[in-house]
């Protein structure tokens, strides 16, 4: 069968006369005014918008955007009055007296009183375990008057300064008064703030894109930005926040400038984006984060100390780091239970952990320990490369002296319920599983949730170990830098006794942004004021 | 036909009912719990039992499952727990951009499919057809991420003619519009493509080899007419269902495509409440891609009455 095509071409030449129309107007499609955009791509997607009520940390960075704070730290450990402009101690150390700036407003144009800040200090201090520490000792807060407040506490507590300057997850955000009363386990969804950067909640489209723009009545202070202290000098009108979850097309969307800046460059995808000229890539995050392998103590085998101390004595963190961050550039051991660089961490008996990795002693001990072969789950996260690579090489070592491994691989969401089970194994229950926690959430005592050993009410894993807590609250009430290192030291001995977690290794995220930025702050968060685009 | 039209639509009753206890029966007996989630890696077990009773997790099946039919009832899809917006509110931002790449992508693939599968059965055996059958095997084997990085690659990164990611509204203009929708919608055309011209060129084989068609060859029909006018008009039948079965499967979420161009649409964010466990939304979006699907044959089994006339409703 034969047919005549001369129709057909016609009707294939006026398509594509079409497409090429549609295409050139595609390429000349208008762009909107919106004076300098700082397009960035965060680490994850926004799903909340408080950053009491979770833990996420690009909730902690959208908190950093929007709202103020009354303390910071600063990259010398030092907190720095932020909000506060001054403050005074009384002499026996119970009162504390708080007086705000200037030309504090809200988003909403109301000005920031002492009422808004003593809301949100309760709010705060309600789920942070810091903060949980401050509220126990907390007799009052009182307003003095609208830019004054007062902290009453029942005993004195060296570290209130340290509390309210947290730089992490929970961190004591400033919340106009009517917004912070909401109860600290109810969703806030009013992000008015007082900070850098305002939110446009009607652009924000959850799983793609995040728009603020810049607080034109804010006062930035006059020193130089220090982490989250000094001066939060915004120099763009905009930020859009756009989450790409997929690798390959945010190093597209990077080489191309679609994007200005992505804030976690996957380290196999470095070489790469390395190679663009307009790139740079760099690790502005001088504290990294901790891996962590994680027993349950309730459950057999690892409720034996032996068998925790069989594992410690193989774990070798090069390994871990290797797996981690592809190279020991940006992975490197770090045998402290805090995290490294800080003033609290030491190599205080990290010989268990730097020693000979030595797997006829590891044999022995489980052999002590009288282990017969239980099934021991080891969970993993595969969407949680992180996870997965921890869990993958710890199932290998495991095996390696005579352990009975099974990899339970699930997603994140899956992991962490079924952490939560106290269970035997054979009843949905678990044996080890990895995590990590960046490097601000473990530098001290009273930070490492992990390094607790209150039984049920620890952190997942729930570890016993009364001489750990007697430690811990030595250290809160330790007076001095150098009586806090000396506790910090003594706690770390007896962790690499008992074995609460292995840390397995320190490592950096690289971030990659556009040479026509500027400014870019070196910190463990990414903060977006004073970055400049030209 | 309005009889049965009134009796299909409500038959969609019963089903959508049967979909919402399924559903919901699945969410509450699979394993994860959204409050562990919310709380982060870093929060305490009591925190996470106080998130939960507050989101209403820790009540019994029945009560959770009657506090949704009731919401329901009154046309409310519930609140996500993650963001606290209206799932409606979010369903509603994901509409435009899966409604636009799917309207593209079977303009592009009905475009190039249909033509190309009449052209393969006309000259079956020939080149042009060794050549469609050859190009519609390798549409259904390269994966669509593989299609998709090739494009981004070449057209993106190394031509820069178009943007490598993301969705602009038709209401930014049409320009915006069309340039990022052209590398998702030819990536996954392809896909559609490959389908719909073994499909056409099949059904074109039975056709042409019928009685009626030597008939109206031997009488000197044009050869064009023949093949459109008459030999397409009764293959039509199976190739519709098939691209009705493709815009219901384009609709319910092209999740690899959404991801690789980062387009806000529907499967994205399906995907991303199943794997937070933010069960309002997976409940909203299952209710709406059932509905999708049942409208979407109820259209298609109503379009055969215009390729047929034997077929009556």
């Amino acid at each position: 069968m034969s047919v005549d095509f001369t129709k057909l071409q016609g009707h294939c030449r006026r398509v594509a006369l079409g497409l090429a129309v549609a295409t050139g107007v595609a390429l000349s499609g208008p762009v909107l005014a919106q004076g300098k955009v700082l397009r960035f791509v965060p680490e994850a997607d926004l799903r909340s918008l408080d950053p009491i009520w979770t833990t996420a940390y690009i909730t902690r960075n959208h908190g950093y955007m929007v709202y103020d704070v009354l303390f910071a730290t600063d990259a010398n450990f030092h907190v720095q009055p932020q909000m506060v402009d001054k403050w005074e101690v009384s002499k026996d150390n119970l009162s504390y007296t708080f007086t705000l700036r200037d030309g504090l407003k809200f988003h909403d144009g109301a000005p920031v009183r002492s009422a808004d800040c003593i809301a949100s200090v309760e709010r705060w201090a309600k789920r942070d375990v810091f903060g949980q520490r401050l509220g126990e000792l907390t007799e009052s807060w009182t307003a003095v008057n609208d830019k004054t407040f007062r902290l009453k506490l029942k005993k004195p507590f060296p570290y209130v300064l340290e509390a309210l300057g947290k730089p992490s997850s929970n961190v004591p955000f400033i919340m106009p008064e009517r917004v912070a009363k909401t109860d600290a386990f109810t969703a806030i969804t009013d992000a008015t703030g007082s900070g850098p950067f305002k939110f446009v909640k009607e652009q924000w489209v959850p799983g793609n894109k995040v728009v603020y723009v810049k607080n034109t009545d804010y006062v930035p202070r006059r020193e130089a930005p220090s982490w989250g202290a000094g001066g939060k000098v915004v120099k763009v009108d905009r930020v859009e926040w756009i989450y790409i979850p997929d690798s390959a097309t945010a190093a597209a969307a990077l080489n191309t400038g679609e994007v200005d800046w992505w804030q976690q460059l996957p380290v196999d995808l470095v070489p790469i984006v390395a190679k663009n000229k307009d790139i740079k890539v760099e690790s502005v995050d001088p504290l990294g984060s901790i891996g962590m392998l994680r027993f349950n103590h309730l459950q057999p085998p690892f409720n034996n100390v032996k068998m925790r101390q069989a594992v410690l004595a193989i774990v070798d963190q090069n390994d871990y780091a290797m797996a981690i961050a592809g190279d020991m550039k940006n992975g490197k051991p770090c045998a402290s239970y805090f995290t490294c660089g800080t003033p609290m961490a030491s190599t205080a008996g990290s010989e268990a952990l730097t020693g000979k990795r030595d797997f006829e002693r590891a044999k022995a001990l489980v052999k002590e320990a009288g282990y017969k072969g239980e099934k021991i789950v080891l969970m993993s996260a595969t969407d949680q490369p992180i996870v997965n690579s921890q869990a993958l090489v710890t199932q290998e070592l495991l095996r390696k002296i005579g352990l009975n491994v099974e990899l339970a691989a699930s997603d994140w969401g899956t992991m962490i319920t079924r952490r939560s089970s106290k269970e035997p194994v054979e009843k949905g229950g678990w044996s080890i599983f990895h995590t990590w926690f960046v490097g601000p959430d473990i530098t001290t005592p009273a930070l490492n949730s992990a390094l607790r050993g209150a039984g049920e009410k620890s952190w997942f894993g729930w570890p016993t170990d009364a001489k750990l807590e007697e430690l811990r609250d030595a250290w809160f009430d330790a007076p001095t830098v150098a009586e806090q290192k000396k506790i910090a030291e003594e706690m770390q001995r007896r962790a690499f006794e008992t074995v609460p977690y292995v840390p397995t290794a320190q490592f950096i995220i690289p971030t990659a942004y556009r040479s026509n930025l500027s400014g870019v702050i070196n910190s463990p968060v990414t903060f977006l004021w004073n970055v400049e685009k030209k | 036909m309005l009889r049965y039209l009134l009796k299909r639509l409500l038959a969609t009753i019963p089903v959508m009912g049967v979909v919402a206890l399924f559903v919901f029966s699945l969410l509450y007996l699979s394993p994860g719990d959204p409050a562990a989630v919310i709380a982060g890696d870093i929060a305490t077990e009591a925190d996470i039992a106080r998130i939960r009773a507050q989101l209403g997790l820790d009540q019994p099946y029945l009560v959770r499952f009657g506090g949704w039919l009731w919401a329901l009832a009154h046309g409310d899809l519930g609140t996500s727990i993650f963001t606290s917006l209206p799932v409606a509110t979010l369903i509603g931002q994901r509409v435009e951009p899966t409604l636009a790449l799917t309207l593209c992508t079977m303009i592009v693939a009905v475009a190039l499919a249909v033509p190309l599968g009449v052209l393969a059965a006309a000259r079956a055996g020939g080149w042009l057809d060794r050549i469609v059958m050859a190009v519609s095997v390798l549409g259904f084997s390269v994966p669509v991420f593989v299609i998709a990085y090739g494009l981004i690659l070449l057209f993106a990164v190394h031509l820069e003619w178009l943007p490598v990611q993301g969705y602009r509204s038709w209401h930014d203009g049409f320009g915006p519009f069309i340039s990022h929708m052209i590398l998702p919608s030819v990536a996954l055309g392809i896909v559609y493509m490959a389908l719909i011209a073994r499909i056409t060129r099949a059904t074109m084989l039975d056709v042409l080899a019928q009685d009626y068609v030597r008939t109206a060859t031997a009488k000197g029909l044009a050869p064009h007419t023949m093949l459109i006018r008459h030999a397409l008009k009764n293959a039509a039948v199976p190739i519709v269902t098939v691209i009705g079965i493709g815009v219901a499967l384009l609709i319910g979420g092209v999740v690899v495509t959404e991801t690789v161009f980062a387009i806000p649409g529907l499967g994205r964010l399906t995907v991303d409440a199943i794997l937070r466990r933010d069960y309002p939304i997976i409940q909203g979006v299952t209710l709406l891609f059932s509905a999708v699907y049942v409208l979407v044959n109820l259209l298609v089994d109503l379009s055969y009455s215009l390729f047929d006339p034997r077929i009556r409703y």
